[in-house]
């Protein structure tokens, strides 16, 4: 009797402890050693390249804005 | 003018821009260096919020401006608002498709399959080509003001089904949506209730609608270049016997 009382305690805890270590796999270790900050980097420079050709087309505009103004005035 | 006079010129006209990369920026490094909430199912993907959910804010807010442009020409008859609603309505649907696209991808790797019967889903789709019927409406006029006019009155409707389609429909009780916030599931605010979230995810919003504005306004100023440019041949063209 003690002995099955003993063995249920012990299940008991074994299944909430293994319970509580289930854990959702995320990419911890893809994280602190996996080298994402490459990942992160290069994202960065393909965004920063994107920005760079914007502002390009942009400043082109406003040099045309300019010269068809001063066309209109001439 | 002295040089620090036109730098504050140059602030005080562009500062949105800068703001808006840097926004970005910011939820890119953070999007995935930041702590998230661990989920079943969702795992890592749960980011895509940060990457996919942006584009759908953003494309709201830019085709809200496309509204007001057009709302302006009526009252106004100004060829500039009939420009600036077209192209605010082309980055829209470009952030729409991207959202969509984006959404299908996530769609895959976590419910299963490429397009599912959802009706955020579906009515994301249905306001697309809601988007396209307007582009092809406005491109199948000839005269200028008859399609402007026309264009205008409907992207008034174009909006407000928009708005139907993703934003009431989905919310209604009646159906079911694997969406949160939708049908029953919990609200988009109870899953990423994670602060941490929130301190990326407004920031993206804010700057992925400044980088739309950015984009329209290149494209309207390049197209009031052209329409300028054509106007004066054509007077050019009058003048000559």
């Amino acid at each position: 009797m003690f002995n099955k009382i003993l063995l249920n305690l012990i299940f008991i805890c074994l299944s909430t402890t293994l319970l509580a270590g289930e854990t959702i796999d995320m990419a911890d270790t893809f994280r602190s050693e996996g080298k994402i900050y490459v990942v992160v980097t290069i994202l960065s420079i393909v965004f920063a390249g994107i920005v760079m050709y914007l502002i390009r087309l942009d400043r082109k505009i406003s040099r045309l804005e300019k010269e068809q103004s001063n066309s209109e005035k001439a | 003018m002295s040089k620090s006079s036109i730098n504050t010129s140059f602030l005080s006209r562009n500062w949105w821009k800068i703001t808006g990369v840097f926004l970005v920026l910011y939820s890119i490094i953070m999007g995935f260096l930041g702590e998230v909430p661990r989920l079943p199912i969702l795992h890592e993907t749960i980011r895509n919020l940060y990457f996919h959910v942006t584009m759908w804010f953003a494309m709201i807010f830019i085709l809200g401006a496309s509204l007001v442009s057009s709302i302006k020409y009526l009252s106004k008859s100004d060829y500039r608002q009939d420009i600036k609603a077209e192209q605010y309505a082309y980055v829209g649907i470009l952030l729409g498709m991207l959202g969509i696209v984006t959404g299908s991808v996530w769609a895959h790797f976590t419910w299963g399959a490429w397009w599912v019967n959802d009706p955020k889903l579906n009515g994301a789709a249905i306001s697309l080509l809601i988007y396209f019927a307007y582009i092809i409406l406005r491109n199948s006029m000839d005269e200028e003001q008859k399609r402007a006019r026309v264009a205008a009155v409907y992207n008034i409707f174009a909006f407000v089904l928009l708005l139907v389609f993703l934003v009431v429909y989905p919310r209604m009780n009646k159906v079911d949506s694997l969406h949160p916030g939708n049908g029953g599931n919990p609200a988009f605010s109870s899953y990423d209730l994670d602060k941490n979230m929130r301190l990326v995810f407004y920031p993206a919003v804010i700057g992925w609608i400044m980088i739309g504005l950015w984009l329209a306004n290149i494209a309207i100023r390049s197209s009031i270049l052209r329409y300028n440019q054509l106007r004066s041949q054509f007077s050019s063209n009058k003048e000559k016997p």
